[in-house]
């Protein structure tokens, strides 16, 4: 019987367990209460039609066989209907492991339920006023984090349906959604991203499991030892290593390439033996990666080899005054091969010019002062260059200075924002210098202040990267410094979606103190003489979206605190 | 945020959870548009005073939206050309009310609200003043003999459309099931229209359903139009021989065929009986054919444990006119609709503020069949009844089988009813369940259980 949702515990002729139902064509029509024929005998009947079978049901007088038929399946339908017994019960999941964490503030729990159904809106229509929910959620979610709730259960498909459209979302997603999303990813497909392995150190075994570490590490997938690793590294780094050197002979090229990576996470030179060893692997982006991990490491054999190869292409010149003059190497040499060089350059580059840029980004700047006569950082770069080599010279410190995360180094190379020609100076024609990398060796407010006088002298047109590695919530003076450049745009009469990039990484990124301030902007102004027509409209509008956007984080950051709403 | 609305509760009407203000959103969309609203940018002029909250939106023209709220009944009004009800504009207002209070201060409401809350409110004491019956009497029509004609004149029309239906059913089943397999729609949209034009509106939507049974292609099409077919055979024979059935069941038959009964008249009528009782709102539901948004709202007496069910309709530009978020608990008046097995109720007098309420108690899965099979022998043409089932475990769809809800004995199970199965409510359910028995609301009848509710501990609709 197919229409009958539970499986009857006895056999198909159930018994009612109720009386049969007093129903109208009973009532109405049949007095004596028929013998039940069989539900699948009244189907059969009524598949062929009653004028080629009759069906097993009695008539009443000046009854038709097809009308008794639908009298007596009617009381079929209902007598089963109302007979149902339960089925048996299937196996019961192993409930999901005890999530201790607290919940989330009511407020906080709403908030997310809405970041998290706007998700995929907007579309590709025009702004307005009103804030880009799709970019809060993941600052709601790194904001979340700190705290150290519970995601509620309601919101558990949505946030994992959130982590699989989007990977960017997928750790700060899963470290909240915590282990019940696994327990419930393994019950659905579509969530079977969730099993392998970026939830942190929530799927990580514990310091006092050692045994489950190796078994996880032993069998687990790719990604899961990637995390181990990393958690691993994290959590007592020579352990991590000792983890990954009892495997290391026996795994694939491309996996060996992305542990190593995974040794960037506290790299000491604890880890030189091993990378050294990694420098004679058969693959060569194994070696290249380990290379750059020593060289990382200016105390490392690898740094002192370089550094004697390098000043060997380098000195002090005295022609009419001091110069820096430059002999690249004729070479690449084994040794140099095995240290990493790569040996071909990329077309449209000289060789010895390719070379003499990895010996130097690679070589320990502090060697520079004994080379250059106790001249620092400063100094050294406003010495004149022999030859037109001063570009390719200065970007390879510049690449040094990231690599060796030398702060002293990367403030001479950034120089002083508000200089004129710090635009041009910044990235000469020809230089592939990356100065928001760069930027990222300083410390965080002076990052900050340098960009806020770069943009105070140069405005927002190429500062957009520059902003993008500031950190979040922007220090002032950085955040006045865009806000005043904003206004000076708007004055200028341009479209505010030339500032887009700009525009919406203020929203993520100004203080939400900030507010107020730019309250003042929202009002429509006097359009200045030249302006692109309606450009003062539209600026009103982003202002008003800004300010909309910066009073909800402030909101979420309150909410998440408990402090509002709760 | 319990302890918040108690805290603001006042005399007129207390500060709802952003949850109530969520629930009355008539779709997702209007959800996320409202959460968008939420945020003191695009707002100027907002207060509230206790009764009523009120706000300027800007749009995307000159003039901002008026946007006001009458918190008691509840009702909106807002100068926005949206169709939905409430707009986001409301909602959003009255997310910001209850999300923070100081950006919606308290006050007195200015000149483009005044008027329309002094008419809700005006309308309110009138009803108020009215005497029961009262109402009644205005609604009588001018002539009762007309009246009393027509509606002959109506069952006469219904009569003959449910003779030519029984016609229709008999030659099916003369000429057999199988000419029907995969038949064409128009066939069961004639007869359908017949019915419509006979005034059986409730006819008509069973013809239709038969037809969708019939080209189903699922595999136990024969049986399920069998059973559609007989159950229909049956509610034309209950309404040909309505003189010789029993008063209540009579009326159940009516109500089937499609036959309305005023709502006004349940409540104030000369033969009105209502409940009184704390009723727990269990469900909240909205669906939509495109045309018509219907709400329904499940509720159980704490006094009585009698089910209600309170329909109301919306579209074309008439809204819904009742919110009712799940959890509350609502001291009010209800009248039930006649029936052998009343369970369609209407909304009466209501006696207090709702106010949170608690996690219902429920039964096992036999109590849950075995109380759909006892409604059944009142009206057999009951799809479903509603249940609470408590300390049941969902359990996940195993080769072949389906989702279940175990008992807490771990032997006896509900299945999932399969239309369930596909929705977002099911995952939702077993997220909050994590494998551990849960309280869920829903509706168990002969294809499986629905669940509408699930309790985390404060409900979440599904």
């Amino acid at each position: 019987m197919t229409t009958t949702p539970t499986t009857p515990r006895t056999t198909s002729s159930t018994t009612p367990r109720t009386a049969p139902p007093t129903t109208p064509a009973a009532a109405a029509a049949a007095p004596k209460a028929p013998p039940a024929p069989a539900w699948e005998e009244l189907v059969s009947a009524a598949l062929l039609g009653t004028d080629r079978r009759t069906p097993p049901v009695p008539l009443r007088p000046g009854q038709s066989p097809s009308a008794a038929l639908l009298d007596a399946a009617a009381v079929s339908t209902v007598r089963r209907r109302a007979a149902l017994r339960p089925a048996p019960a299937g196996e019961r999941p192993a409930p999901a492991p005890a999530d201790p964490r607290p919940p989330l503030p009511p407020a906080a729990r709403r908030r997310l339920s809405l970041l998290l159904a706007d998700r995929g809106g907007g579309g590709g229509s025009r702004r307005g006023t009103t804030p880009d929910l799709t970019e809060l959620l993941p600052q709601w979610l790194a904001a979340a984090q700190d705290h150290g709730y519970r995601a509620p259960g309601a919101l558990l498909p949505a946030l994992l349906d959130a982590a699989r459209a989007r990977t960017d979302l997928r750790p700060a997603a899963l470290a909240l959604a915590g282990p019940r999303a696994l327990w419930l990813a393994r019950l659905n497909d579509d969530w079977k991203f969730a099993l392998r392995g970026f939830g942190g150190t929530a799927a990580v075994p514990g310091p006092e499991a050692p045994e489950g570490v190796r078994r996880l590490w032993e069998e687990g997938l790719f990604a899961e030892r990637v995390s181990l690793l990393t958690a691993l590294r994290r959590r007592d780094a020579a352990a991590g290593l000792g983890l990954l050197a009892t495997t290391w002979a026996a795994e694939r090229a491309e996996d060996r390439l992305m542990f190593l990576d995974a040794l960037r996470e506290c790299l000491s030179s604890a880890d030189e033996p091993f990378l050294e060893q990694a420098l004679s692997d058969r693959s060569r982006n194994v070696r290249a990666t380990a290379a750059e991990l020593l060289s990382a490491l200016p105390g490392s054999a690898l740094a002192a080899r370089m550094a004697r190869r390098a000043t060997a292409c380098l000195g002090l010149g005295h022609g009419p005054g001091p110069v820096i003059t430059v002999e690249p190497p004729r070479e690449c040499d084994a040794g140099m091969e095995r240290d990493g060089v790569a040996p071909k350059p990329p077309s449209g580059r000289g060789r010895g010019a390719w070379w003499l840029g990895q010996l130097l980004e690679a070589a320990p700047l502090h060697g520079w002062r004994a080379v250059f006569e106790g001249r620092g950082p400063a100094e050294i770069l406003a010495l004149p260059v022999a030859d037109d080599w001063r570009t390719e010279l200065h970007d390879a410190w510049c690449r040094a200075a990231v690599r060796q995360r030398d702060a002293t180094w990367a403030r001479a190379l950034l120089g002083t924002p508000a200089a004129p020609a710090q635009a041009t100076e910044a990235a000469p024609t020809g230089s592939s210098r990356d100065v928001a990398k760069l930027l990222t060796v300083l410390p965080e407010d002076e990052r900050a202040a340098w960009v806020a006088q770069f943009i105070a002298a140069h405005g927002l047109s190429d500062a957009f990267r520059m902003l993008g590695v500031c950190g979040v919530p922007w220090a002032e003076p950085l955040g006045r410094s865009v806000v005043d450049a904003l206004d000076i745009a708007r004055d200028a009469g341009s479209y505010p979606w030339s500032f887009s990039g700009v525009m919406g990484l203020a929203e993520r990124c100004l203080d939400p103190a900030a507010a107020d301030r730019l309250d003042m902007l929202t009002a429509v102004t006097e359009e200045p003489e030249g302006a692109s027509p309606g450009s003062g409209g539209y600026w009103s509008e982003a202002f008003v979206r800004l300010v909309g956007t910066l009073r909800l984080r402030a909101t979420m950051h309150a909410e998440l605190s408990g402090g509002a709403g709760s | 945020m319990a302890g918040r609305s108690v805290e603001d509760m006042n005399p007129q009407g207390e500060r709802w959870t952003t949850d109530q203000v969520l629930a009355l959103a008539p779709d997702d969309a209007s959800r996320k548009a409202g959460g968008k609203l939420a945020a003191p940018g695009p707002w100027s002029e907002t207060g509230a005073d206790g009764g009523a909250v009120w706000g300027l939106c800007k749009g995307s023209g000159k003039k901002p939206y008026q946007t006001v709220i009458d918190v008691t009944g509840p009702a909106f009004t807002c100068s926005c050309p949206s169709r939905k009800f409430p707009c986001k504009h409301a909602l959003g207002l009255l997310l910001l009310w209850a999300g923070e209070g100081e950006t919606v201060p308290a006050g007195a409401p200015p000149e483009w609200a005044g008027p329309w809350l002094a008419g809700r409110r005006e309308k309110a004491e009138r009803a108020a003043a009215t005497p029961a019956g009262g109402g009644g009497a205005a609604r009588t029509p001018s002539d009762p003999e007309a009246a009393r004609r027509r509606a002959e004149r109506r069952l006469e029309r219904i009569a003959s459309g449910a003779t030519e239906l029984e016609q229709r059913l008999e030659d099916l089943l003369r000429t057999g099931l199988t000419a029907a397999e995969g038949g064409s729609y128009r066939q069961w949209d004639e007869t359908a229209a017949r019915m419509v034009d006979a005034q059986a509106p409730g006819l008509a939507s069973r013809v239709r359903e038969l037809g969708s049974v019939a080209a189903s292609g699922a595999a136990d099409w024969p049986a399920r139009l069998l059973a559609e077919c007989a159950l229909l055979h049956l509610l034309d024979q209950g309404f040909l021989g309505r003189e010789r059935l029993p008063a209540p069941l009579a009326a159940t038959v009516r109500a089937r065929i499609g036959l309305t009964t005023d709502a006004a008249e349940l409540l104030t009528g000369p033969e009105a009986a209502t409940v009184r009782d704390r009723w727990l709102v269990l469900a909240q539901q909205d669906s939509d054919d495109g045309r018509l948004t219907t709400r329904r709202i499940f509720l159980r007496g704490e006094r009585t444990g009698r089910m209600a069910l309170h329909l109301s309709f919306g579209g074309g530009g008439r809204p819904l006119d009742l919110a009712l978020p799940p959890g509350l608990v609502l001291d009010a008046d209800l009248a039930y609709y006649p029936g052998a097995r009343p369970l369609r109720a209407a909304l009466g007098e209501r006696h207090a503020p709702a106010a949170p309420g608690p996690v219902p108690p429920g039964c096992g899965v036999d109590a849950a069949l075995a109380a759909y099979g006892d409604a059944l022998r009142d009206d057999p043409w009951l799809e479903s009844w509603p249940v609470v089932l408590a300390d049941v475990t969902p359990v996940p769809a195993r080769d072949g089988s389906g989702w279940q809800l175990a008992d807490a004995d771990g032997e006896s199970a509900l299945p999932l009813d399969p239309r369930f199965l596909g929705r977002a409510g099911l995952w939702q359910l077993a997220a909050i369940s994590g494998g551990a028995p849960v309280t869920v609301f829903g509706e168990c009848g002969h294809r499986g259980f629905v669940p509408l509710t699930v309790w985390d501990p404060t409900p979440v609709s599904l």
